[in-house]
């Protein structure tokens, strides 16, 4: 099971990450995308829209199913990466690199809500009974 | 093999042109085109022989047991093809006057009765031309009910995660935001979550029962008092009707709208055999919305209800009628069971998926909710086997076709890992049960000693696995030369 110490994650299995700027990087989580399987599609949200925590925002799409993704935190779309809307099986490849879009936080404390690695890991062993 | 592949230059069917072509001389010269299309130049025969032959290589339920789960794949009766294709039927025009089309009238007026019957509903409308768009008339009759009410605040539609997909996208096609509400271990609806869920923006509630997890909604009443009393309207996503047929009724449960799916509980042909056909039906305080036409029986005459009568109704759906063929051979299926075959339907439908989920535990399968009675369909989970060999639910589906059955559906619902969502319908014999138990029994012990052949099956279909994230990713429909 692959989680790292370093990001915070959702119970909807994102993970975000707090840059040194201030900003934070959200994506999904390499057990999301074991339980998707093969990606074969990814759309963003438009940068510059505000977002709600918890609210949609994103879709990705794998052979089984489409799914969608929800802001982790409140916030201002800032930049989305472009590289896996073309190239959807990056998630695959490795979840935490192939990041999905980066957030401008409404209020940077948010973060101290999200669950660390420890509670995640713990929620992921509870769903698999 | 493509039948472009077949062509060769200058290869005609000239028995089979009209005599003089017409010439295009109202569109002007600049617009038409200068070189012929490309089409295949293929005899009559090779014609005939090509898609025959195609026609070999498929599953479909004339061929094999297609246990399609939420799909309800039952035996079309050739009965109601006949009935259907009566020459009156087909030479009848939409156009031609209400007094000529008396009998075909009245073939629709009744169905619309027996539709009201067994549904328990106030009126139907026969228009919408697909399960997908019966969703939609039925949600946007909700809309216009909460607009003639000068009721803005009401934007949410709630749908339970164990809905059909499809639900969800029909309350945003009508403007809706969708809200999903969880389901608790023995897989009904969440009631607490229900409750903090519903308010003054709650539009309505729209439920699949029995649901995609293949059980009936247990606490069905408390449902339907917590949305109404929110002020919110109740929809039935009747595309599981099949287990309740003449058992049970949505509008004795309190419901306000349903869409029923006549090329899956009336037995019209479904998938790619035919169109599909999704009537709906109302309560009282939804008539006026109806899409139209309807047809209304006026001292003794038949006659068709427009937006001059009803000028509250959604509007109209589809051209005339609707499937006007699929609906006649949903009405001859009716009338051929009459009240007392649509029970027996429901009876062996359920038992049939009872049966064949206690012989599938026998045999050795987890069953997603074995404290639940079936419906008409159940989960099997093989996240156990995955575990322990490997193998996965997509591997088991194709390796059932090697052993001459249709897969069930598979990842479908994503509540449950590794699932396979098994519908038999009433139509299958118990022999037919018994030797796809035996199939499935014999790929659970492959799985063990030689998990290889079935990760690489099928092995004996006209093509092997096919790499379908490629065709996802790079979807590609144009023949090229």
């Amino acid at each position: 099971m692959s989680i790292p110490g370093d990001l915070k994650y959702t119970k909807s299995h994102e993970w975000a990450k707090l840059e040194a700027d201030g900003t934070v990087t959200v994506g999904i989580t390499h057990h999301a995308q074991e339980l998707l399987g093969d990606m074969v599609y990814v759309e963003n949200p438009a940068v510059g829209r505000q977002l709600a925590a918890g609210e949609e925002c994103a879709v990705v799409e794998s052979v089984k199913a489409a799914s969608d993704v929800y802001a982790p935190l409140a916030g201002e779309v800032i930049a989305v990466n472009e590289a896996v809307v073309d190239s959807p099986e990056a998630i695959n490849q490795d979840a935490y690199a192939a990041w999905m879009f980066k957030l401008k936080p409404a209020n940077p404390a948010d973060l101290a809500g999200l669950l660390d690695a420890a509670a995640y890991g713990a929620l992921v062993e509870s769903e698999a009974h | 093999m493509l039948i472009f592949e077949l062509s060769r230059p200058g290869r005609k069917n000239p028995s089979q042109a009209p005599a003089a072509a017409a010439e295009a001389n109202d569109i002007p010269a600049h617009l038409r085109r200068q070189d012929k299309p490309l089409l295949p130049e293929v005899s009559e025969m090779d014609a005939v022989r090509h898609y025959t032959r195609l026609s070999q290589k498929n599953f479909s339920i004339d061929t094999h047991f297609y246990p399609l789960g939420s799909c309800t794949m039952k035996y079309n009766p050739r009965g109601s093809h006949q009935m259907a294709m009566l020459p009156q039927f087909l030479a009848r025009h939409p156009l031609a006057p209400e007094s000529t089309g008396q009998g075909v009238l009245a073939c629709f007026y009744e169905l619309q009765e027996m539709l009201k019957d067994v549904t328990g509903m106030a009126g139907v409308s026969l228009t919408p031309m697909a399960g997908a768009q019966g969703e939609f008339a039925g949600v946007a009759m909700i809309r216009a009910y909460h607009a003639s009410r000068n009721d803005a605040a009401r934007t949410e539609m709630l749908v339970p995660d164990a809905a059909h997909g499809t639900n969800p996208a029909s309350a945003v096609m009508c403007g809706f935001t969708a809200r999903e509400i969880p389901t608790d271990r023995d897989g009904n609806v969440d009631l607490a979550a229900l409750k903090a869920a519903v308010g003054p923006h709650t539009a309505g509630l729209m439920l699949t029962n029995p649901s995609t997890l293949g059980v009936f909604e247990k606490n069905i009443q408390a449902m339907q008092q917590i949305v109404h009393e929110a002020g919110g309207l109740l929809y039935y996503d009747g595309a599981n009707l099949n287990a309740i047929l003449g058992r049970v009724r949505p509008g004795d449960m309190g419901f306000d709208v349903i869409h029923v799916n006549l090329h899956k509980t009336f037995s019209t042909p479904h998938g790619g055999g035919g169109p599909g056909s999704g009537p709906v039906g109302v309560s009282e305080r939804l008539l006026p919305f109806l899409p139209v036409p309807v047809v209304k029986l006026d001292a003794g005459r038949y006659r068709l209800v427009t937006e001059h009568d009803l000028p509250q109704t959604i509007g109209r759906l589809s051209a005339f009628m609707g499937n006007t063929g699929i609906l006649l051979r949903a009405y001859a299926y009716a009338r051929t069971l009459g009240g007392d075959g649509m029970r027996r339907v429901a009876d062996f439908a359920t038992l049939n998926a009872n049966y064949l989920m206690a012989e599938l535990q026998k045999a050795g399968f987890d069953i997603a909710f074995p404290q639940r009675r079936a419906s008409h369909e159940f989960i099997v989970t093989l996240k156990g086997l995955k575990d322990k060999t490997g193998v996965s639910a997509m591997d088991v589906a194709k390796r059932l076709l090697d052993k001459g059955f249709h897969a069930p559906t598979t990842y479908f619902p994503m509540l449950v890992p590794e699932c396979l969502l098994i519908e038999p319908t009433e139509t299958e014999s118990k022999q037919t049960l018994d030797a796809f138990v035996a199939a499935l029994k014999e790929i659970l012990e492959e799985a063990v000693a030689t998990p290889e052949l079935v990760k690489t099956a099928p092995h004996t279909m006209p093509v092997r696995r096919l790499d379908d994230v490629k065709a996802a990713r790079e979807l590609d429909l144009t023949w090229k030369a």
